[in-house]
């Protein structure tokens, strides 16, 4: 008697599609062997967001009744494997329901793996990923957070590779054989697909993370109102009027202190303050008004508030004030604003550095000119599912080595990136 | 005489007036001093909205008359009204209630203390235009509170009743006032209508408190939100119509004290039940022949009674089980259906049926479907409901569980 319960983190309508071949292609594999399974969603999470932290599982069991035993209808308690689809999620997850800040590894049980996609070195994503009470492993399927939701699904074989990587870390649950058997039938399988699988399966790298290591930072958590503590009529005071920055001038909106919502963002602007026109677009455009308007008549977003639309980059008018850089290039939530105004030579550099990330600065969602997908596409087809690590043409910065895997005591074995 | 007089009004001060359960409700609202009112037309409600429409054209009463496109606007605007402070009255009847479905849903949790008059008819098909009490039933389990009335006197109290209660801030609920089609809202009988001084001793204006929508009170209502709210939602909601009835029995002490009339118990109507073997029960207009049966039924030396519940929600359950207990059978009579329901019975007899389960003495409890449409209930009618009682009565046993009466056979 056994099972094996599963997760898929994931980004509402980027990735919505792509987790559920995952966790579907998890019950289609385990059922080769006899097993049953369930394939669900936490509803909740209300996927048809853009970009907002999603969760899809899968459990499968050796007999209908432990499934149901270990079965949930929301979301397990604890899960064998936890895989992060965007590492920008790595830095947590706050669903569209009112939980506080849920870091990745939360329901990881004790000597489970996370998986993540990614082009960053393990040392960089324990950076983000919170510190665990438990050991658990890290594997790293190398890709940049696929494109693969409800309105484009670029098949850059993210799934295939994710299953290959499972057969891997659970062979007891899916074995190759059966895995390969299961993508090979499903209406998006091919021979390409199961040899991305098997490439997936022989290079996984997986290791250790010991209790000592990750994120410091304690998530914001709140308790939730009793019900008679809650104000009638399904009513909410409004949002307090907010107050002046500082010394009178300035101006800092109040904002919900519980749910934050920024965990959805996969961009960040970064502004270049002495380009600064003041025209005001950013800030009054910005769907979250998440800029915070400085004494001197600037526009600071802040990032406890930005979801990363971009809004603010597009409506600006002044050439390279605003850029938005991939949040997985940030370690914190600092004010832009007060590192310019401290040390104005120390901001430029950071800034440039930033906004310079050629490893960062591909967008992991969405498009940037026409044709990209198109693009992009065959280029994924050329490679049979190898990680696209070019860029995008148009990006604003030159191309920057990409990080040393030196530091990392992780192994990939996957070969150099194509034209890295 | 310069001084005003200080003393209580007395009984005598009311003036009398011949008028229909319709303009009764009217008469209320005048003294009642309400603020909107939204109307769409449809009988047999749309006697209520023209008696209204009246006061406002003879001055006797200063509201917003708004006639709306259709019933869901209609109880949408009067909605959105009542969240910024004013006393509002809706209503409709039938299919169109039906069409104003989703507002009626939205409207308790949002604690809006909307009272409504729904002048009872029968849903189409077939398009017809009497009564039946199913219209104002498909709101029972929402947080609706929901009074049926016999009487035009009793809708005229009821009115005033139904804002005291509905708005108190312990409740803020709405209420339906079920007046049956023709038999109550188009007979006219002798009214007495009290002063506006006595009314106004007696109804507190309208307070919403920290829930009122206004520029120095800026809230948010009703915002979307997911599993981790709702529950609480709807537990509040429910702690609603407990208060709810606390409140009810205060308001109608109230009432008696100031008007010098209305009843000791708020709940239902109890008619020859002190010594009676067989209780029938009913709602609304059906309680004439019921009595009149009753007492031609008592001159044979059958004992009979009845009772007739106003308050169908909040349900009074441990009242009515505590009289219903002490018969030999009881026969509850619908003036309603309910398609599939246990035993097939009325929506009425279910409820008493759930409400005598944890009762010490079960009597049999026969169900009775009746009055479709508008059809007269005849004494006929009432004796053969009386005799199958009798019928359950000796041999113990609840049988037929439903039946049919005055159905062409």
């Amino acid at each position: 008697m056994a099972h094996f319960t599963c997760e898929v983190v994931y980004r509402g309508i980027f990735q919505k599609n792509l987790a559920a071949r995952i966790c579907r292609g998890i019950v289609f594999s385990a059922r080769k062997a006899g097993r049953w399974g369930i394939a669900f969603g936490r509803y909740g999470d209300s996927p048809q967001r853009n970009g907002i932290p999603a969760k899809d599982f899968a459990i499968v069991a050796d007999s209908q009744e432990e499934l149901e035993q270990n079965m949930a209808r929301y979301e397990p308690k604890e899960v064998d494997v936890t895989i992060c689809l965007d590492d920008t999620l790595a830095k947590g997850v706050e669903s569209w329901a009112w939980y506080g800040l849920q870091p990745i590894n939360r329901v990881t049980v004790a000597n489970g793996t996370l998986v993540v996609t990614s082009l960053r070195t393990a040392d960089s994503l324990l950076r983000d990923i919170h510190k665990k009470s438990d050991p658990y492993h890290l594997a790293i399927i190398p890709a940049k957070a696929s494109f693969s939701g409800l309105w484009v699904y670029r098949e850059d074989h993210t799934e295939a590779r994710v299953l290959g990587a499972l057969a891997r870390i659970k062979p007891e649950f899916l074995s190759l054989d059966a895995v390969s058997e299961a993508i090979k039938e499903q209406e998006w399988g091919s021979d390409l697909k199961v040899q991305s699988a098997r490439k997936a399966h022989e290079r996984l790298a997986v290791r250790p993370v010991r209790v000592t290591e990750g994120n410091d930072e304690t998530p914001y958590a709140f308790e939730m109102p009793k019900w008679w503590e809650m104000r009638e009529g399904v009513s909410i005071p409004a949002i307090p009027v907010g107050k002046p920055m500082e010394g009178g001038g300035g101006y800092v909106p109040e904002r919900n202190p519980y749910f934050k919502k920024f965990t959805t963002r996969t961009m960040r602007p970064v502004i270049d303050f002495d380009k600064c026109v003041k025209c005001t677009l950013c800030w009054i455009q910005c769907p979250d008004s998440c800029f915070d308007v400085t004494p001197d008549g600037l526009y600071d977003a802040n990032m406890e508030s930005c979801c990363g639309c971009g809004v603010c980059e597009a409506v600006c008018p002044a050439k390279d004030c605003i850029t938005m850089v991939n949040e997985a290039a940030f370690d914190d939530n600092q004010s832009q604003w007060e590192m310019w105004r401290r040390d104005k030579t120390a901001y430029a550099e950071w800034m440039t550095q930033k906004i310079s990330d050629r490893a960062h600065t591909v967008r992991s969602h969405g498009f940037r000119f026409r044709g990209q997908y198109e693009k992009e596409l065959v280029a994924d087809r050329d490679v049979g599912g190898i990680e696209i690590t070019d860029g995008i043409p148009g990006e604003n910065a030159p191309r920057k080595a990409r990080e040393t895997e030196a530091a990392s005591s992780i192994v990939t074995g996957v070969p150099e990136a194509p034209g890295a | 005489m310069a001084v005003a007089s200080t003393a209580t009004p007395t009984v005598t001060d009311d003036k009398e007036l011949l008028i229909s359960g319709s303009e009764a409700c009217a008469e209320a609202l005048a003294l009642a001093d309400l603020d909107v009112v939204t109307a769409y037309p449809i009988r047999p409600y749309d006697t209520v909205m023209q008696a209204i429409a009246k006061k406002i054209a003879n001055g006797q009463l200063v509201a917003e008359y708004i006639v709306a496109e259709g019933e869901h606007s209609q109880f949408e605007v009067v909605k959105h009204a009542s969240t910024v402070g004013a006393r509002v009255f809706c209503g409709s009847s039938g299919v169109g209630w039906m069409y104003a479905m989703e507002c009626l849903t939205v409207t308790p949790p949002l604690r809006v203390p909307m009272v409504c008059m729904v002048g009872n008819r029968a849903l189409d098909d077939p398009g017809a235009f009497g009564v039946e009490h199913n219209d104002a039933l498909v709101v029972r389990d929402l947080g609706w509170m929901l009074i049926w009335v016999d009487t035009a006197q009793e809708m005229l109290d009821t009115t005033l009743l139904a804002y005291r209660i509905a708005e108190d801030r312990r409740v803020l609920l709405p209420l339906a006032m079920s007046a049956d089609g023709a038999f109550l809202t188009h007979s006219q009988t002798l009214v007495q209508v009290p002063t506006r001084a006595k009314v106004d001793r007696f109804l507190p204006r309208y307070d919403r408190g920290e829930l009122l929508l206004h520029p120095d009170n800026p809230i948010t209502v009703a915002p979307q939100a997911n599993e981790d709210w709702v529950i609480e939602i709807r537990r509040q909601n429910d702690e609603a119509m407990k208060r709810a009835v606390g409140v009810i029995e205060e308001a109608y002490a109230d009432f008696r004290k100031v008007f010098g009339r209305g009843p000791e118990n708020p709940w239902f109507e109890e008619y020859m039940t002190e010594d009676a073997d067989v209780i029938l029960l009913g709602m609304g207009t059906i309680s004439l022949p019921m009595k009149v049966g009753i007492r031609n039924m008592r001159a044979q030396g059958r004992k009979v009674g009845l009772v007739r519940p106003r308050w169908f929600r909040p349900f009074p359950t441990e009242r009515l089980t505590a009289v219903l207990s002490k018969a030999q059978a009881i026969g509850v009579v619908d003036r309603d259906y309910s398609f599939g329901s246990p035993f097939f019975s009325g929506v009425v007899a279910n409820e008493i049926r759930a409400a005598m389960y944890n009762a010490d003495r079960r009597p049999p409890l026969l169900s009775f479907i009746c009055g479709l449409g508008g059809r007269e209930v005849t004494l006929e009618d009432v004796y053969k409901a009386t005799d199958m009682c009798y019928a359950a009565a000796k041999s113990g046993k609840a049988e037929p569980r439903t039946h049919w009466l005055g159905v062409r056979e």
